[in-house]
């Protein structure tokens, strides 16, 4: 009886890895050089997809041979896990315009991306196009993976009604110091104007420490990454401040426990939030909006404070048949004139230096995306290392714990995380 | 039968040559015909991914694309270690249990009594029986929305309890978010197991109600002397039924609670394996924890079916 089911098993087990190796694979050799219809996803924001179509309209007008479908994301909770799961089935586009960096090492583990770097011209092109702001995001092989695409600096915004409503001037309003935006924050929810002063996820998916420690401790740090060199950097006094400087938002309920189910900004049940230019267009018929750069402990001018940049890249994944017309769509699709018509339709800031000198007529039509773009001169990005979605999350389990429920000292639960973290950087055999 | 009678038939049989044993293989031949699908969806949709989890667990293993080349080196155990050593492994296991002790006796109570109920001939018994069916074929999102709008910070229960609501509140309550999940479920699924018991109890003969009616019996003591160990069987169903579905808990956690928080406090296994096989890549972490969880259902199941069927 015993043999017979450790046969059985045996048959299922050997079963289970004939599925799995039965997949086609693309060969990269034909593939690089190759040419032909392709797919591109977009992310599903209403803009993004508008101007997705327009681009690719106008790519196919001028290459009937090489004819390139624009469609969504698939639907998933995230579009990483979608991406991610395309990539283990070879169902995914030939590129895709909504890559999270700190997702970049799983997929290049997943053997998921084909380096841009291999193509003749592929550094000279992402270097010449983005400038310094490149360099954050070359992986660790040095290669290019990723196309630095476009960033939503992360700013405060505010609802300038409920702050006249609380009292409070909303042309001028007290959020440059720590201080400052707590005094604030206790007047908008005492005053009743709102339920709360700023509401973002406390919940604990890793990549929420982007919209409330990671800008916090960008702007206290000078523009510090979370990791450096390899080593943890978010253990040191601005790190502690900006937890501090949360765990009292939560600790004095002017920010929520709880996961509010819709968009508490658009709803007028907060205040304030951490997000990018696109929320521009997305509340402009509910929301008079004001916008104010990340606080900081002493105030810095806004000329000097820092941020996430909250950045999204373009990158070809390994089951694209035709990586030349890939190669020669991505490089159509973030021309200058194409990240103009980007910017036009969305709002969203072009991964390109100086872009208010560089798109003046757009700034002078809208001039409250002008303290964006200069934000996004002044952006840090999630490190490029092995592990990075374990690392977030092991973050991100700390800071739910102390900060937003209050157990246990801020500086025990950065002590902690730190610790976690340089294991598991020493697991994953980070070389930096 | 005599031992002639026998010789004779055998007789007979042999004597038209292998009729019998024709028949006897076409029979087993058209069996197999009509089990042969269910065979094939249970090899395609169990056996060969349980197979499948079983490699992947005892591997260093994570998803690649297709025809690359990812090492996948035999680590034995490794993987089970770090489940057995991961405290929220065991925070889940710990969540579960307070799950399973509060939804199992509180689903076996309230569907044998409400089922003893409805099977009675009361008003508008049609109407009841659907209204407590309705939760269990209601989307949990759409249902998880109303608990929100009950349970929440600002939500319906915590104005009626003004000062004395919990802070936190219900659904991030470290202590509470689990209970609630319980009760959740609990009410959710009510429907299904009551229309078992309602089943269950067509069989049980009005004579023995009778019988004990006769001998003195008021209600109370015919529904612990007649009903309940009338529908016995079905008990086990339920418990075990209650049993795998909790163990299996993951839609609650990952909407009533925010991804089974606050702090882990409402975290599940199977949620747990979500997280770390799709969302975190390791697919050799969460296959362990998979068949670690296959045994505790099992362990459980058996224990609780000794437990129930006690006495039969």
């Amino acid at each position: 009886m015993l043999r017979r089911t450790a046969y059985a098993l045996l048959v299922l087990a050997l079963a289970g890895a004939t599925t799995a190796c039965g997949r086609s694979a693309v060969d990269p050799g034909a593939a690089r050089g190759a040419r032909g219809p392709i797919t591109v996803w977009l992310s599903n924001n209403a803009q993004e997809v508008a101007w997705g179509k327009t681009m690719v309209a106008a790519w196919n007008r001028s290459h009937p041979g090489q004819r390139v479908t624009a469609q969504q994301i698939p639907a998933g909770k995230t579009s990483e896990e979608a991406i991610s799961a395309s990539i283990v089935a070879g169902t995914s586009a030939c590129l895709v315009f909504n890559t999270s960096p700190a997702s970049v090492p799983t997929f290049e583990k997943q053997n998921g991306l084909v380096p841009l770097s291999d193509f003749p011209d592929g550094d000279a092109y992402i270097k010449k196009r983005g400038g310094a702001l490149t360099e954050q995001y070359a992986s660790q092989d040095g290669k290019f993976y990723q196309l630095p695409w476009k960033s939503n600096p992360v700013m405060i915004l505010y609802n300038k009604k409920i702050f006249k409503k609380a009292g409070l001037d909303p042309e001028h309003p007290r959020l440059a110091t720590y201080a400052q935006f707590l005094e604030t924050s206790r007047t908008l929810v005492r005053s009743g104007a709102a339920k709360a002063a700023i509401w973002p996820a406390p919940s604990s998916e890793f990549f929420q420490s982007w919209l409330d420690f990671y800008p916090a401790f960008a702007a206290e740090s000078g523009g510090r990454q979370f990791i450096e060199d390899g080593r943890v950097r978010f253990d040191s006094t601005a790190g502690r401040r900006a937890a501090a400087f949360w765990r009292t938002l939560y600790a004095e309920k002017l920010a929520p426990q709880e996961l509010y189910p819709g968009d508490a900004v658009n709803d007028g049940k907060a205040a304030m939030a951490t997000v990018g230019p696109w929320a521009v267009s997305a509340y402009k018929d509910s929301v008079d909006i004001g916008v104010a750069p990340i606080p900081t402990a002493a105030g810095k001018p806004p000329g000097d404070t820092y941020s996430f940049s909250d950045e999204k890249s373009a990158a070809m994944f390994s089951a694209c048949r035709n990586r030349a017309t890939a190669w020669d769509l991505l490089k159509f699709a973030t021309s200058a004139e194409q990240d103009g018509t980007f910017l036009d339709a969305t709002g969203q800031m072009p991964m390109r230096e100086d872009l208010t000198a560089r798109y003046p007529a757009f700034f002078a039509k809208k001039p409250l995306y002008k303290v964006f773009a200069r934000q996004a001169e002044r952006v840090v990005e999630v490190p490029n290392v092995p592990g990075s979605i374990d690392i977030w999350q092991a973050f991100r389990a700390e800071w739910t714990k102390s900060v937003v429920f209050g157990d246990g000292s801020t500086d025990a639960a950065l002590r902690r995380a730190s610790d976690k973290i340089t294991k598991l950087l020493d697991e994953y055999g980070d070389p930096s | 039968m005599t031992d002639s009678a026998l010789t004779a038939t055998t007789g007979r049989h042999t004597s038209h040559g292998d009729t019998a044993p024709r028949h006897g293989r076409f029979r087993s031949g058209t069996g197999a015909l009509f089990v042969t699908p269910y065979v094939l969806f249970l090899v395609v949709v169990f056996a060969v991914p349980l197979g499948y989890t079983l490699w992947i667990s005892v591997h260093r293993f994570y998803f690649t694309a297709p025809g690359t080349h990812a090492d996948a080196p035999w680590v034995g155990l490794a993987n089970y270690r770090d489940v057995f050593t991961d405290p929220v492994v065991g925070r889940a296991f710990l969540n579960i249990a307070v799950f399973l002790v509060i939804n199992v006796p509180l689903t076996v109570l309230l569907a044998l009594v409400l089922a003893s109920a409805l099977n009675a001939k009361i008003r508008f018994r049609t109407f009841f029986r659907a209204a407590y069916y309705l939760p269990y074929i209601t989307a949990s999102v759409a249902l998880v929305g109303v608990w929100q709008f009950m349970f929440g910070t600002d939500g319906f229960v915590n104005h009626l309890l003004g000062p004395h609501a919990p802070d936190p509140s219900w659904l991030v309550n470290s202590h509470l978010a689990m209970p609630m999940i319980a009760f959740f479920v609990t009410w959710k699924q009510l429907g299904f197991f009551v229309m078992l018991y309602l089943a269950a109890l067509q069989n049980v003969g009005a004579e023995l109600y009778e019988a004990a009616s006769v001998d003195g019996a008021g209600r109370v003591r015919q529904f612990f002397s007649v009903t309940v160990p009338g529908v016995r069987p079905a008990t086990t169903l339920v418990v075990i039924y209650a049993i795998i579905t909790g163990a299996n808990l993951f839609s609650e956690p990952y909407l009533l609670t925010g991804g089974g928080g606050p702090d882990h406090a409402s975290t599940s296994p199977v949620l747990l394996m979500y997280q770390k096989g799709i969302e975190q890549g390791h697919p050799d972490f969460a296959a362990a924890l998979g068949v670690v969880l296959v045994g505790f259902v099992l362990v459980i199941s058996l224990a609780a079916r000794k437990l129930t069927e006690r006495g039969n």
